[in-house]
């Protein structure tokens, strides 16, 4: 018996040592991930992967695939010829489709101790939101924002609104983007109320934020259905055809994400609907003292949370995968989150980077870092269900064609629902 | 003789491997890809026969963007050819900045679709574009030329015009310069007019150039999406979608790699009818000897 166990013993250490000879030699990991806005932020991240090299002797190599959209595909084709990275930065709401995708291995599968359960637990749970699937953890908060409203102080002060008290409703929200429409005596619009983003690829998040103001979430948690025709929705849907049709206080039609900021920087839009990683943007090219504040709600603020997390491929060797999930506990530990927030803008992943020296130093400095977090508790997760971009797709065709006016908020709507029902239908386990 | 054989398919090697592994292998692969069902996870993909084909015709936006394409096709194709022999014929008279104006003419051409692209999205640009200014000069309003359904695709179509023309008009040009001096000159002591000149003699002799740039053209019209890309994403609602946009969305934003490769199949089927028309029966009738 005792002999038995002894071998055992002896054959369980033969097996395991390529094992931890493997672990040993993980020597590089390549990640990709998108550069939305160049320059800067590249240099901000090759400085995190070469002092994560001289703590741990592992090379991480960034690769900068392109935007959002570009990584994705760049990683999934990649990926599916055989030669893809360990890890990338991915859409946070992407979960569902990566996951159909087979080629994700879940956290709780590489391997969390006690230690990394409480990590995880740090983290902000509306940034978590978009996590979770098949009773599993799939990716870690990295590159996270909340949609709010820059706006142009002077413009306020200009139209006879007071600079410090941002509207916090719908009704308030109409009224105030009224006062600051500027037109010349021909009648033609020389400022904007305020915009928001209406193109592909955008338009689902101005609307996702437009739902829960009206405190309506578009997709249960499984991502299997979608809730589009609900009475509620499609009230958001009319009040944001109602902001150029009845209040004149936005251009017709859809308004481009590209175009925002020029518009705003421009002095072309007096509020802007934006991500909270635009503030180093507009801290630096602005010439007019400007605002942050939360989105206005039917009664009051809320918001929607977006930007992109870890998500770590089952191609990687068990090895590089712990190595790599290694690498995200590091990056994303308070001192580094806060840094990374203080150099973007991006809101950083936990309550506990918030409480670090260089993060109150840097919001003494600059206020505005301090305001997207606040609206954390009202935000939701992003839409986020099977068949993700098709989804995307089939609102943003009938968000534009509402707000291009050839249909009604409820016919939008309603076809929204009938062709999503139709894409998920087969996701739908009763 | 043999030996000959040989060598000269040893010469040709080169270039008959980029084709088959580069042309005729993935548009064998796409054929056969179009039969089965979209490939998830390690599961193999299971023999659909022609189903993608008919998901195919019952998707609304696969039909809007073979219609968008089909009038894309009709705006760009005339218009970029009379606009470049209109270039040429101009920059061919002998007249001062001659050089400057052909220059001025190739330049959109010199430029890479992708900055094109982003150029014209300032011009677009609603209340402070370029075209929105000068029309401002006028009195006239705002037009949100990119974000309404009804002049995004005409958009489109301007773009792809002020960047083919001029590559379209150094064919027409070269075509100009070769052709022979005495032609004009015993024209005019025939007392021929300048427009009888160019109807009778300098067009037919351009058709063997008119019809190699119609066929870059038609290719052009069906191939050339990256302003679409860059400007609209195929928005607003599908109104800019066009057929290589759609497959390229299909298969990469949705990963429906079935329904992409049926899709790509339909635009095979559709070049390859144009080219077949363009040299079976046009070319017959361009030789003008």
């Amino acid at each position: 018996m005792l002999q038995r166990r002894s071998l055992l013993a002896a054959t369980t250490a033969v097996l395991a040592a390529p094992a931890i000879a493997r672990a040993q030699t993980v020597q590089k990991l390549t990640f990709y991930y998108p550069v939305a806005v160049g320059g800067p932020i590249a240099a901000i991240i090759d400085g995190y992967c070469k002092a994560f090299q001289q703590e741990t002797g592992i090379v991480v190599e960034p690769v900068y695939a392109g935007d959002y959209s570009q990584t994705l595909i760049k990683a999934l084709t990649a990926i599916k010829s055989g030669a893809g990275p360990q890890f990338s930065v991915l859409w946070a709401s992407e979960i569902h489709s990566l996951v159909d995708q087979d080629i994700l291995v879940a956290l709780d599968d590489i391997g969390l101790d006690a230690d990394a359960k409480r990590w995880l637990d740090g983290f902000y749970p509306a940034f978590m939101a978009n996590s979770h699937a098949e009773g599993k953890t799939w990716s870690v908060p990295f590159q996270r924002s909340t949609a709010v409203f820059y706006y142009n102080r002077s413009a306020f002060a200009d139209a006879g609104l007071d600079p410090d008290k941002f509207p916090t409703t719908w009704a308030g929200l109409a009224t105030a983007a009224g006062k600051l429409t500027k037109r010349d005596p021909s009648g033609r619009v020389t400022r904007w109320g305020v915009k928001m983003a209406g193109d592909l690829g955008n338009a689902q998040w101005t609307f996702g934020a437009f739902a829960n103001q009206a405190e309506q979430i578009l997709m249960n948690q499984a991502g299997t259905e979608v809730y589009f025709n609900q009475p509620k929705t499609i009230e958001a849907m009319a009040f944001w055809r109602s902001l150029s049709a009845d209040h004149h206080v936005t251009p017709e039609g859809v308004s481009n994400w590209p175009q925002l900021s020029p518009d705003f920087l421009e002095g072309n839009t007096a509020i802007i609907q934006f991500t909270t990683g635009g503030l180093s943007n507009f801290l630096d090219k602005a010439k007019f003292p400007f605002g942050m504040a939360g989105l206005a709600g039917k009664n009051s603020p809320h918001t929607v949370v977006g930007g992109a997390n870890m998500y770590f491929f089952r191609s990687a060797s068990p090895a590089e995968r712990i190595a790599s999930l290694r690498f995200a506990r590091w990056v994303s530990a308070p001192e580094r989150a806060a840094d990374w927030s203080a150099h973007t803008g991006y809101i950083a992943t936990s309550p506990a980077a918030y409480e670090t020296q260089i993060m109150k130093d840097h919001i003494a400095k600059v206020p505005a870092a301090g305001v997207g977090r606040t609206f954390l508790p009202v935000a939701t997760g992003e839409l986020s269900v099977h068949e993700n971009q098709r989804v995307y797709k089939i609102l943003t065709d009938n968000i534009q064609a509402c707000l291009n006016g050839s249909k009604t908020p409820a016919q939008a709507m309603g076809d929204a629902q009938s062709e999503s029902d139709r894409i998920l239908k087969p996701y739908k386990r009763t | 003789m043999r030996r000959e054989t040989v060598c000269a398919y040893l010469l040709l090697l080169p270039a008959l491997v980029l084709l088959a592994a580069f042309t005729h292998w993935p548009t064998a692969a796409t054929l056969i890809d179009s039969l089965f069902a979209t490939q998830h996870g390690s599961r193999p993909a299971p023999f659909v026969g022609l189903a993608n084909y008919l998901d195919l015709i019952d998707d609304p936006v696969f039909w809007q963007a073979l219609r968008n394409n089909v009038w894309y096709a009709i705006a760009t194709i005339p218009t970029s050819i009379v606009l470049a022999l209109l270039m040429a014929l101009a920059v061919n008279e002998a007249l001062p900045g001659r050089a400057l104006l052909r220059m001025a003419y190739f330049l959109p051409t010199m430029l890479p679709m992708i900055a094109v692209a982003n150029i014209w999205t300032f011009f677009y640009t609603p209340d402070y574009g370029l075209f929105d200014s000068i029309i401002a000069l006028f009195g006239g309003g705002r037009h949100n030329w990119l974000g309404d359904a009804s002049t995004a695709l005409p958009a489109m179509v301007i773009v792809a015009v002020w960047k083919e023309a001029g590559f379209f008009m150094i064919f027409y040009l070269a075509a100009l310069q070769t052709m022979p001096t005495d032609l004009r000159e015993a024209a005019a002591l025939e007392g021929s007019s300048r427009w009888n000149f160019l109807r009778r003699v300098t067009l037919p002799l351009l058709m063997p150039t008119t019809l190699f740039v119609l066929v870059n053209a038609v290719i052009n019209a069906f191939r050339v999406i990256d302003h679409i890309i860059v400007m609209t994403r195929g928005g607003p609602d599908n109104a800019t979608t066009l057929l290589l946009f759609y497959v390229y969305e299909t298969g990469f934003r949705f990963w429906d790699t079935a329904t992409a490769a049926s899709a790509t199949v339909v635009l095979l089927f559709i070049m390859a009818l144009t080219a077949a028309f363009q040299f079976g029966v046009l070319g017959r009738r361009v030789h003008y000897r």
